[in-house]
């Protein structure tokens, strides 16, 4: 297997882009890899997307945006595992150059989420159709249940969970590209409006317009192109139950750990390895179990550690330092996609003003559904 | 709306509760082929008496448009006395009454109309018993 590396990124604005179609935007992130890339032609493009038939009522994605990053002819094809998408598809792109088949391969992910009304329904198209959202449950609603049964468990406090989405806001305000730059306190976190019982609206990531890609090529060919490259040293893959009830454990997300597993094998390095993590905290409760899931605490420990400071700058390992899901945003399948651009900035000392310290080795951990799937990359600085 | 079909072919578990036991010991309501884990066909069709207990619970404030006009509505993770684990909706229960370990009833009622015109959905909701 080939070594591979990010060469180029490329990203919209994260937010209501109310003058960009669902084209618009991944024509301009790719275009803007590209060219951070130095590259005017690609071998292959892979495009994740959650539910562009439902959101933008456009399909076949993979032909389209080739078509408008000027490269008709190539191999081209869109990826969807919910909200995972954005991670699948740089996964396949990872596997066709590791595996020799194509040299320079641009992965994004977009979606265009402010032009429908009723997102809630959308949303949990990536639950059980069936056996979950025929029963009128909700994507925040799974999430709530979580969050039910482990503060049940572990005796987390409502307080506590209220210091992930305070971390990540705080984060983004230096993050340009974010929705919510700004900061957020206890007292407005507990008196926004009730969502699913006991997550609030500044528990939620919110509806996101937006688009992210990357440009991928063998490691020993990254230098014709750039000097600012980083190896994507380990990537897991794995899929979980699709029905939250048949978790077996309702505190555990365990595609999550199986995930991390696979990719801390294949990179050879443990959680202890990792200096900052992007991870999917589509809801709050999501950021603690992923947390422990990647072995950065133990179980029935990470809203404490969040709490004391321990996944910021200065504490043990720091979590979205770009905002994350809730205060960067969350255009479903684009988000996977800019958790590697974020891990691609801070490995190549471009982050500005939230670079993390000597950052050298990185994790991204991009999640569909509830623990439906779970793609994770280690990202590593040259 | 689409065909009719689409409905009447889930009237077993909706209507009837009918599931699966593996010999794993899996109890699944969701109709399956196989074990989820070990991809044997082996089991054995039950009917499940429709009694259990929450495991964890929801009172769901944003809805999509579907369930609009129940806001706010109870869900649960019921687990039932044979083993299943069952999303519901919680109905004839006062929010107060809801505890994980609550024991629950199934009871068959209405769950969504499609349209003025259009199928009117039936399935199971559960209500607290004790």
């Amino acid at each position: 297997m080939r070594e591979v590396a990010i060469i180029g990124v490329g990203m919209t604005k994260f937010g209501e882009l109310w003058d960009q179609s669902i084209r618009d935007m991944f024509a301009e992130a790719g275009l803007k890899a590209m060219e951070n890339a130095k590259v005017d032609k690609i071998d292959a493009l892979y495009v994740g997307a959650m539910s562009s038939g439902l959101y933008a009522y456009q399909e076949h994605l993979g032909s389209l945006m080739a078509d408008y990053l000027g490269q008709v002819g190539v191999p081209a094809v869109r990826v969807e595992s919910a909200c995972a998408s954005g991670g699948q598809a740089v996964r396949l792109g990872f596997m066709d150059v590791a595996s020799g088949m194509h040299d320079i391969v641009l992965v994004g992910g977009v979606e265009k989420m402010w032009d429908v009304e009723d997102g809630t329904f959308v949303l949990a198209t990536a639950a059980d159709q069936e056996y979950e959202v025929y029963n009128g449950v909700t994507f925040p609603g799974l999430y709530a249940m979580i969050a039910r049964a482990y503060m049940d468990r572990y005796g987390l406090t409502r307080e506590e969970l209220a210091q992930v989405p305070i971390k990540n806001h705080k984060h983004a305000v230096n993050n340009p590209n974010a929705q919510y730059p700004f900061e957020i306190d206890l007292k407005q976190v507990l008196n926004s409006s009730m969502v699913a019982d006991p997550l609030r609206l500044l528990d939620c990531s919110p509806i996101t317009d937006g688009a992210a890609c990357l440009i991928l090529c063998p490691l020993d060919r990254a230098k014709e192109f750039t000097d600012k490259y980083v190896k994507i040293r380990g990537v897991g893959v794995a899929s979980g139950p699709i029905a939250l009830h048949d978790h077996k454990d309702l505190t555990r997300l365990e595609a999550v750990h199986l995930a991390a597993q696979r990719a801390y094998q294949m990179a050879g390095v443990s959680p202890n390895d990792i200096d900052f993590a992007e991870v999917h905290d589509c809801f709050s409760i999501a950021e603690i179990v992923v947390a422990e899931e990647l072995g950065f605490f133990e179980y029935g420990t990470a809203g404490k550690a969040i709490a004391e400071g321990q996944a910021t700058y200065g504490g043990k390992v720091v979590i979205n330092s770009s905002g994350g899901l809730k205060a960067k945003g969350h255009p479903v399948g684009a988000t996977g996609v800019a958790q590697l651009i974020e891990a691609y900035l801070q490995l190549t000392n471009q982050a500005g003003k939230r670079q993390v310290p000597n950052a050298r080795l990185g994790l991204t951990q991009n999640m569909g559904g509830s623990g439906g799937s779970c793609v994770i990359h280690i990202l590593e600085g040259m | 709306m689409a065909n009719s079909q689409r409905y009447t072919r889930e009237i077993p578990h909706r209507y009837r509760l009918e599931a699966q036991k593996f010999p794993s010991g899996f109890v699944s309501l969701s109709r399956r082929y196989c074990d989820p884990i070990s991809g044997k066909k082996e089991f054995e069709k039950i009917n499940l008496k429709g009694t259990g207990k929450i495991l964890t619970y929801t009172i769901i404030h944003v809805t999509s448009d579907q369930f609009k006009l129940l806001t706010p509505y109870a869900v649960a993770i019921i687990e039932t006395d044979e083993g299943a684990r069952v999303t519901a909706m919680i109905t004839d229960t006062k929010f107060e009454d809801l505890k994980i370990g609550a024991r629950v009833e199934f009871v068959f009622r209405k769950i969504m109309e499609e349209g003025a015109s259009g199928i009117i959905n039936y399935g199971y909701k559960a209500k607290v018993v004790e």
